[in-house]
C-alpha cells in the first residue's frame, strides 16, 4: 500500500529553520487515462498532506492530479523546541497515511 | 497507434507508472479554466508582481515528472505568512496543480514538489497572505516529451 518516507534532522537549534522532505508511494491515477476498451480510469490520487509539529500545523498542501505519482513534497519549518513532526496524507477514498519523527532542540 | 506505443516505450523507459494525459483540449479551454480559477481565488482583488518566485526548467524532459518549487520572499511571522499559494497550468487537461499552506511556524515560505505538464505551457503561482494581499507569478516551461509532445 502507500507507504510515506520522511528525511527530516533529528537535532536542531532553538529557532533554526529546518528542511523536510517527503515522499509517498501512490500511483496518482489523475482520471485522464483510459484503459484498453477507451473506458477512462477513475481518478484516485493522494488530496492533502499536512505536517504539524506539537499538534500545531506548519504546513500543508492540497493536491491535485497534475502532482506527479510518488508524490515529492519539500518544505521548510522553524523549530521552536523539542518536541514531534507528525505528516499526514488523505486520498480520495479517505484512506489515512501517517508518519511522525521526533526531533531535539539541544 | 503511434502515440500510443511511444506512451509504452515511455512507461518502459521510465520504469515508473507514467501517466499520459489523453483528450487534450484546446490551447484557449486551458488558459480560460486557468483564468477563471484565479479569478475565483483573486475575489477582485488585483495580484502584485514581485516577491513570489516560481523555479522551474526551462525544458522538462520528461512530462511526467517536472520539478517546481515555489517561494514567497521573507521569512514567515505571526504578522506575515502566506496563507495559500495556487499553482495552475494552463495547457493540462485540468489546470488545478497544488494549493501550498504556510505558516507561522514556516520558516522561509518555500515549498518544491514534482508535477505532470502534458505539453509546453505556462505555470502561474497566485499568493495569498495573511493580510489579504495577493502576488502572482507566471513561467513558460517547455516540454519535449509530454502527454501531446512540445
Amino acid at each position: 500500500m502507500s507507504k510515506p518516507r520522511v528525511k527530516i534532522p533529528s537535532s536542531a537549534a532553538a529557532g533554526e529553520i529546518i528542511t523536510i522532505k517527503t515522499l509517498i508511494t501512490h500511483k496518482m491515477e489523475s482520471g485522464q487515462r483510459k484503459d484498453k476498451q477507451g473506458k477512462p480510469i477513475p481518478r484516485m490520487i493522494i488530496n492533502s498532506f499536512e505536517c504539524t509539529f506539537n499538534g500545531q500545523r506548519v504546513f500543508s498542501c492540497d493536491l491535485e492530479p497534475a502532482i506527479s505519482a510518488n508524490p515529492y513534497l519539500q518544505f521548510n519549518a522553524r523549530v521552536p523546541e523539542s518536541g514531534e513532526f507528525e505528516f499526514v496524507w488523505k486520498d480520495d477514498e479517505g484512506s489515512v497515511f501517517s508518519d511522525k519523527k521526533k526531533i531535539t532542540v539541544a | 497507434m503511434t502515440v500510443l506505443n511511444k506512451r509504452e516505450f515511455l512507461i518502459v523507459a521510465t520504469g515508473a507508472a507514467a501517466v499520459a494525459l489523453a483528450g487534450m483540449p484546446t490551447i484557449a479551454l486551458g488558459a480560460e479554466k486557468a483564468d477563471k480559477r484565479i479569478a475565483e481565488f483573486l475575489g477582485g482583488a488585483t495580484p502584485s508582481e514581485g516577491g513570489l518566485s516560481l523555479e522551474m526548467p526551462e525544458i522538462a524532459e520528461n512530462g511526467n515528472t517536472v520539478p517546481l518549487t515555489v517561494r514567497v520572499d521573507g521569512e514567515a511571522t505571526a504578522d506575515r505568512y502566506a496563507e495559500s499559494v495556487l499553482i495552475l497550468a494552463d495547457g493540462n487537461p485540468e489546470p488545478g496543480v497544488a494549493t501550498f499552506h504556510f505558516s507561522a511556524l514556516s520558516g522561509t515560505q518555500e515549498a518544491s514538489t514534482r508535477m505532470r505538464l502534458a505539453k509546453t505551457q505556462n505555470v502561474i503561482a497566485v499568493a495569498k497572505m495573511n493580510d489579504g494581499s495577493f502576488m502572482r507569478t507566471d513561467n513558460l516551461v517547455k516540454v519535449t516529451i509530454g502527454g501531446c509532445g512540445g
